[in-house]
């Protein structure tokens, strides 16, 4: 059985098991976006980089496809993976401002700057429901089109698919279209809204959109993060002063 | 043909060719290499062919029409055998007094002889042309002399005969020994060990076994694998065989752009030749090996050059990369063990068997043997395949190969390696070109495409134009290389525009980086290299394009300004008559001037405008 150190702490796993589920045992968090546990690992998120610490350390490679070898040494959040995730996070906020999942993670991993003009794509293009459909629900109604910049997901053709048991399974996975944070808009791509003291969305909102998941935003940076509060960042204070961004 | 059945009957079949070729008689070998072709090569041959029917020169001249002979700039080219004259920029119109020439004394048609531009001496010789004086020409030694579609010119060449030489001398074990001690590197760019994967490959238990040429060529400016096919498809097969002897593979594979198609009919024929022989089939030659090749047809993406994606590809799959490990030698076509090289690197394989692994590391630098193969394009005088050994430096290349920069105008830098390479600046002329050296100054190997630019090219636009090359080509699979090289030509494209900030220059390194860092493949990972080789050594152009809106070589339109000097101009009507949009005013014999709202720059007037009124700021 392969014996390998994620983050100093050394662990035996099954032949076959990947790191991502190695470093899940030992109950140390690898974010990801295009990995599900009933789902073959794709890889294409790449937020689950990590550093191999032993070895070639030319590249960061992906946690969910990087196989357990015996005498890996592997550090999970080192500073240059860190660095590496935070801009990956700061592309994926602007790709799909709207996406909780993708907002919350940005505010766990401290993106604090948003520098790519917001493009409201929402489509990350993680495979979840090409491969759930595929492989949990064995349809195979969707699949991946076109190449590069117009690459998307469609059913063949453009057609209304004949195979689609309309069982919603995509809808499901997907981190983008469940849990729409409506905090962020074109001025304000990062939500931050915790920052503020309240959610961005209270401004727009009678409530928080956020309801339906504690906003790891507000868990981690609620009141107790005074030392962050932008200056008339507060909502209350910009309607007050009637300049509602 | 009938089939060899023993190694005996291929000795036996290539004294025949041999003997049916008199090595004394005149052979006239045209190049009909895609560039020539273009030229007027076609047109060559034909009036040859008819000028011989005519004098009855029929059994004393042959005709032959050859793969590239490397001197695309001087095309269409032929060689006169067995003196070696090379003629240059030769026209149908030619073949009569080529042909006078040769029967009146051989004496050489002096005016399409190459010129040489510094001496203005008329050469007759191939080898004294300096284009090809610094080559070392090891796989295109025989492009220049043998017809592609005939395996009788490849065997009486010296061809087919590494592959007797393995099967009954060596054992798998040696051969690989001897291309790990040759050292000779993966010829597609990323240059690892070949001898090291084939040993790999080799120790897995696994059955049965592939073997894959990578000819899935791609890079903008890049021709010397489809050159290789074109002209020497039998060398490639003899070193997949070679490699299928060493590895134990029964299988392989050439993948091949289905943009070649004269490649591809070529390697048809090739193939077809070999089968009929029975170099290719059950049994091969009597040694109980037994060996074919498959071809198969790319459908057009950059991306499926790289390994994974090649083998996607193959096996009917979208053509996207897989993460490695597992490798391609544990993992690869169908679950099997696979080896996968460039063109070049197989067709290196049988001259390592015939001249000895310690011949071939004799040339080259310490950690890069042998020679690599050039396509040098751009602004540069002779454009052309060239195969040097490696070390040589960018200054040989460029100056004495290349034959300098085109119009008096200075070099500026070098890109190399491809979209995804770097761009070397003209004060590392001195740089020797090997797989270390060139990683070291942030650019690589690549595949070997060279383009040379001068001073009227600005870096800023070269970087997003290869930006958009690569957004176009990414597959999309993985996150970063998609949306990064997407970001990276937004930025860029603004920074040409004269709406970057010097915030932008900072965002695009730490993209780069992350890009570099996090991509999936070797596309993504090697994908800002010319952002980042022309920030590291370009940085003032990009600091005049966001500090001063200012693009120094004149190349960004929404930051020129076209005006015309009012003393120079005299009038002539001549910059109005070319202008589309109507955009110079001024009567006939007045001072004319520019509309600058209506100006697009498009240099249609500074072509024209003799006196050279013009002024571009």
């Amino acid at each position: 059985m392969p014996r390998l150190k994620i983050n100093g702490v050394e662990v035996e796993v099954e032949p076959g098991t990947t790191v991502l589920e190695a470093a899940r045992f030992l109950g140390m968090p690898i974010p990801t976006l295009c990995h599900d546990d009933g789902l073959t690992p794709y890889g294409a998120c790449r937020l689950c980089v990590v550093e191999v610490a032993n070895g070639n350390r030319g590249k960061l490679l992906a946690a969910c496809t990087l196989p357990a070898e015996d005498g890996l040494e592997i550090e999970t959040h080192s500073a240059r993976v860190e660095r590496a995730r935070q801009l990956l996070l700061e592309l994926y906020v602007a790709t799909s401002p709207q996406s909780k999942t993708i907002q919350d993670l940005a505010s766990r991993y401290g993106v604090r700057q948003a520098r790519f003009a917001p493009e409201f794509e929402d489509c990350i293009q993680c495979g979840k429901c090409v491969r759930i459909c595929q492989e949990q629900m064995v349809a195979g109604a969707i699949g991946f089109a076109y190449r590069g910049p117009r690459r998307k997901v469609m059913s063949p053709f453009r057609a209304q698919s004949e195979i689609c048991r309309h069982c919603g399974a995509c809808l499901y996975i997907c981190p983008v279209c469940e849990l729409r944070c409506h905090g962020a808009q074109p001025e304000t791509t990062l939500c931050s809204g915790c920052l503020n003291f309240a959610p961005a969305c209270l401004a727009y909102h009678d409530h928080a959109m956020c309801f339906l998941d504690p906003c790891v935003a507000c868990e981690l940076a609620g009141p107790l993060r005074q030392d962050l509060l932008w200056p008339g960042a507060n909502p209350r204070d910009r309607e007050s002063k009637g300049d509602r961004p | 043909m009938t089939r060899l059945e023993s190694l005996q009957d291929l000795e036996t079949f290539r004294q025949a060719c041999l003997a049916s070729r008199d090595s004394r008689r005149t052979c006239v070998t045209v190049c009909a290499g895609s560039g020539c072709t273009a030229a007027g090569a076609q047109d060559v041959l034909r009036s040859l062919r008819r000028n011989i029917e005519q004098r009855g020169l029929n059994g004393q001249i042959e005709v032959k029409s050859t793969g590239c002979h490397g001197f695309c700039e001087r095309g269409p080219v032929m060689l006169i055998w067995p003196e070696g004259t090379f003629y240059n920029k030769v026209a149908a119109s030619d073949a009569k007094d080529i042909l006078s020439g040769l029967v009146n004394g051989r004496r050489p048609v002096e005016r399409l002889l190459y010129k040489d531009p510094r001496t203005g001496e008329r050469v007759v010789r191939e080898d004294d042309v300096p284009f090809y004086r610094y080559q070392h020409r090891v796989l295109f030694r025989n492009n220049g002399r043998i017809d592609p579609k005939a395996i009788e010119d490849y065997l009486s060449v010296g061809g087919y005969l590494a592959l007797p030489k393995v099967l009954v001398g060596m054992t798998p074990e040696e051969v690989v020994d001897w291309v790990k001690r040759s050292g000779l590197r993966g010829r597609g760019g990323a240059g690892f060990p070949t001898g090291v994967k084939w040993e790999a490959c080799r120790k897995n238990p696994a059955r049965p076994k592939y073997i894959i040429c990578n000819a899935d060529e791609g890079d903008p400016g890049a021709f010397m694998d489809r050159s290789l096919l074109e002209g020497n498809p039998h060398s490639v097969l003899e070193g997949m065989l070679i490699g299928a002897f060493a590895m134990g593979a029964s299988e392989g594979y050439i993948y091949v752009r289905a943009e070649y198609p004269l490649a591809v009919e070529h390697l048809r024929v090739a193939i077809q030749q070999a089968e009929e022989l029975g170099l290719l089939g059950e049994n091969i030659l009597g040694s109980g090996m037994s060996f074919r090749i498959h071809l198969v047809q790319g459908a057009g993406a950059f991306v499926c050059g790289e390994e994974t994606a090649l083998i996607a590809s193959l096996e009917g799959r979208v053509g996207e990369p897989l993460p490695r490990p597992p490798y391609p030698v544990q993992k690869g076509l169908w679950g099997k063990p696979t080896v996968i090289n460039n063109v070049k690197t197989w067709a290196s394989v049988p001259v390592i068997i015939n001249r000895g692994p310690e011949w071939y590391a004799a040339i080259g630098t310490e950690r890069s043997k042998g020679t690599m193969v050039f396509s040098l394009v751009g602004k540069i005088n002779n454009t052309g395949l060239v195969e040097v050994p490696m070390g040589i430096t960018l200054r040989r290349m460029i100056y004495e190969i290349g034959g300098g920069i085109p119009k008096g105008k200075k070099l500026k830098g070098v890109q190399i390696g491809g979209p995804s390479g770097g761009c070397i600046p003209a004060s590392l002329v001195e740089l020797p070109i090997d797989y270390e050296e060139l990683t070291k100054a942030g650019s690589m190997m690549g595949s070997g495409g060279m383009v040379v630019m001068d001073d009227d090219t600005c870096m800023v636009d070269v970087a997003r134009y290869f930006m958009e090359f690569l957004e176009e080509e990414s597959c999309g699979k993985c996150f970063p290389c998609r949306k990064g090289t997407q970001r990276l030509k937004q930025i860029l494209t603004r920074i040409c525009r004269g709406q970057g900030t010097e915030d932008d220059l900072l965002l695009l390194e730490e993209l780069s980086w992350t890009i570099k860092e996090t991509s999936l493949c070797g596309l993504g990972q090697t994908a800002p290299n010319p952002v980042l080789t022309t920030l590291r050594y370009f940085r003032d152009e990009y600091l005049a394009h966001v500090r001063d809106r200012r693009c120094p070589a004149k190349v960004c339109k929404e930051l020129i300004t076209y005006r015309i000097e009012p003393t120079l101009c005299d009038g002539c009507h001549a910059c109005v008559q070319v202008c589309t949009t109507e955009a110079i005013l001024g009567e006939k014999k007045s001072v004319h001037s520019i509309d600058d709202a209506k100006c697009i720059r498009c240099g249609a007037c500074l072509e024209v405008c003799q006196p050279k009124a013009i002024e571009v700021s």
